[in-house]
């Protein structure tokens, strides 16, 4: 999203909806590629900008994600979360993109708004270690509650770090 | 010795919840289908609660996507909702095109259109025969069965596996159509509509299965639209979304065909959403097959994005050169510096890959959007309430992969 080629074209017309997030948190990265139209929201305003989005109309929260731009050229924040937003009845789309950093990524939890954010998160958290405040039920998903690491990190290898091993042997009186 | 009912203390610590009893449901259970959790508390044999636990079969094909090219991760695709592996394909190599900007031929668009649709139906046979088998429906469950047989027969004769397909290829599919492809294709669409018929004339019915489904797992509109839900589930609650007719990818908007909808939002209106879409498959399908375009089926050399066919590498210079550069590591596709999101209807929903591209072979990060998450996040909102014996019929008619939901 950094280096983008296509934001160097002469910008079609302004989406209204970018338009009505720049009133809200000012100036805003903003760009199109492959006809998707994606906005950058500061981290302290997602909550405040996800908000107006579903007051105009994106009501269906298609999913959060998260990119760990760790060894990506020419990235200038560690953690990309992505919020993908579509609407039921004008069957548009947009994608919000929120940037957070070390040492402790913290973001807004939308739960308020959608509940289909409350695994989604669950998992950004698990496997980025990334922290949403409000969030009703901020526990690990996928992995076991034992694990330590959040390995979808750029710096957790790909076999992992033998995590497993270490593991207590439950054994058949203790199940 | 007697002890007398004065004389049994109630323990300090016992909570007003105490009498309710909690039952463990999975991770083997036959009625899971496959490895899922659900802690359930009951009262009686009503469910006060149930909180679903899911990651037994995290295997990590998110990091695994990270570390295989676009063309090796589609092995990893087929193992995501193994009830519909040709989806999965279509839905990676349709996000991994649209990241790479590559338009497909005609012919192409036709053929992955056509599996797709086959791989719905196969999925949706699968699904409503389980939630036929979990609520004592064991005939219905036979006669899916075997409809799907012939579907993986069809596949088998495409591109020689039954069940793990790996069909698709960047910028094309690894197999053309053949005649004896469309002519078993062409087979299938005159005797499933008879097989469809009677499955209908078993259930529909019903008086068992509808008291067991009608009115069980209520999803109103404004909650599926809140919780995310997308397919069959969101349509059986009245949501008209379906990215075939409103985001038309592949070959879509060259078909006539309905969006199946029902309002009530039960498992019986899911039931009834899945039969009706095997019919407008069946639709898509025979409408594609006897319009299918001639010409190539990969993009052409030029593109320098599916391999050329043996006769172009051995008799063309353009097509030696285009196959030894995919062959080698440091050239391949040219990939952009960019983040893409495409999704197609999947047979259990919006199934799309978000993917980043740093300009290597490999996605910088391959996230996949999986219906199944969604709906499973949602099954304690719809049993609330209801009985023990209905947790299978809401947990069938949700259609819940524990591959594509652990991933």
């Amino acid at each position: 999203m950094t280096d983008s080629t296509e934001t160097k074209e002469p910008k079609a017309v302004e989406n209204p909806h970018v338009v009505a997030l720049v009133e809200l948190c000012g100036a805003l990265e903003s760009s199109t590629f492959r006809g998707q139209q994606r906005v950058v929201v500061p981290a302290d305003k997602s909550l405040d900008a996800l908000s107006l989005l579903k007051s105009r109309g994106f009501d269906l929260l298609i999913d959060v994600s998260c990119v760990d731009y760790l060894e990506y050229r020419g990235a200038k924040h560690r953690y990309g979360l992505v919020y993908l937003l579509a609407s039921t009845a004008g069957h548009q789309r947009l994608t919000v993109r929120v940037f957070v950093d070390d040492p402790e990524p913290t973001v807004s939890s939308v739960v308020p708004l959608w509940e289909a954010a409350n695994w989604l998160e669950r998992e950004v958290w698990d496997l980025f270690g990334i922290r949403f405040t409000g969030h009703p039920d901020l526990r690990r998903l996928v992995m076991p509650e034992e694990f330590t690491a959040h390995p979808l990190r750029k710096d957790y290898p790909l076999q992992g770090r033998g995590e497993r091993h270490n593991f207590p042997v439950i054994t058949r009186d203790h199940s | 010795m007697a002890i007398a009912p004065t004389e049994i203390e109630t323990p300090p610590e016992a909570r007003s919840e105490d009498y309710l009893w909690t039952l463990n449901f999975g991770p083997q259970h036959p009625a899971t289908h496959t490895t899922l959790r659900l802690v359930l508390k009951l009262e009686g044999e009503r469910v006060v609660d149930a909180v679903p636990e899911m990651g037994y079969l995290h295997s990590g094909f998110e990091k695994l996507g990270e570390h295989l090219t676009f063309n090796q991760y589609v092995t990893v695709t087929d193992r995501m909702n193994y009830i519909s592996p040709m989806a999965n394909n279509v839905a990676w190599h349709h996000s991994v095109e649209t990241l790479l900007g590559i338009d497909l031929t005609p012919r192409c668009t036709y053929i992955r259109t056509i599996v797709a649709e086959l791989a719905r139906i196969s999925d949706h046979l699968l699904s409503n025969g389980a939630v036929g088998l979990d609520t004592g429906a064991f005939t219905y469950f036979l006669y899916a069965f075997y409809q799907r047989e012939v579907i993986y027969d069809i596949f088998e004769t495409l591109c020689g596996a039954r069940f793990t397909n790996s069909y698709t290829r960047v910028g094309g599919v690894s197999q053309d159509f053949t005649p004896l492809v469309i002519e078993k294709t062409r087979a299938f669409l005159k005797t499933f509509p008879k097989t469809l018929n009677d499955m209908e004339r078993l259930l529909n019915r019903n008086r068992i299965f509808v008291d067991r489904t009608k009115g069980v797992g209520l999803l109103t509109k404004e909650e599926a639209i809140n919780r995310g839900a997308t397919g069959p589930v969101a349509r059986a609650s009245g949501v008209t979304r379906d990215l075939r007719r409103d985001e038309p990818y592949l070959a879509y908007s060259d078909f006539d065909f309905q969006v199946s909808c029902a309002s009530a939002g039960d498992c019986y209106a899911r039931y009834l959403v899945r039969m009706q879409e095997m019919r407008e498959s069946l639709k898509i399908v025979e409408q594609a097959i006897e319009n299918l375009p001639s010409g190539p089926v990969d993009v052409g050399i030029d593109e320098r994005m599916a391999l050329p066919t043996k006769k172009q590498v051995y008799s063309t210079i353009e097509g030696t050169i285009s196959h030894f550069e995919l062959s080698m590591s440091n050239r391949g596709f040219e990939v952009p510096c960019e983040e893409a999101y495409a999704a197609i209807e999947a047979p259990n929903g919006e199934l799309g890959f978000y993917l980043v591209g740093d300009g290597e072979d490999q996605a910088y990060r391959a996230r996949c959007r999986p219906p199944s998450v969604l709906n499973f996040a949602m099954f304690p909102h719809l049993i609330r309430g209801h009985t023990l014996s209905d947790v299978v019929a809401v947990l069938g008619s949700l259609n819940i992969i524990a591959a594509e939901l652990d991933r």
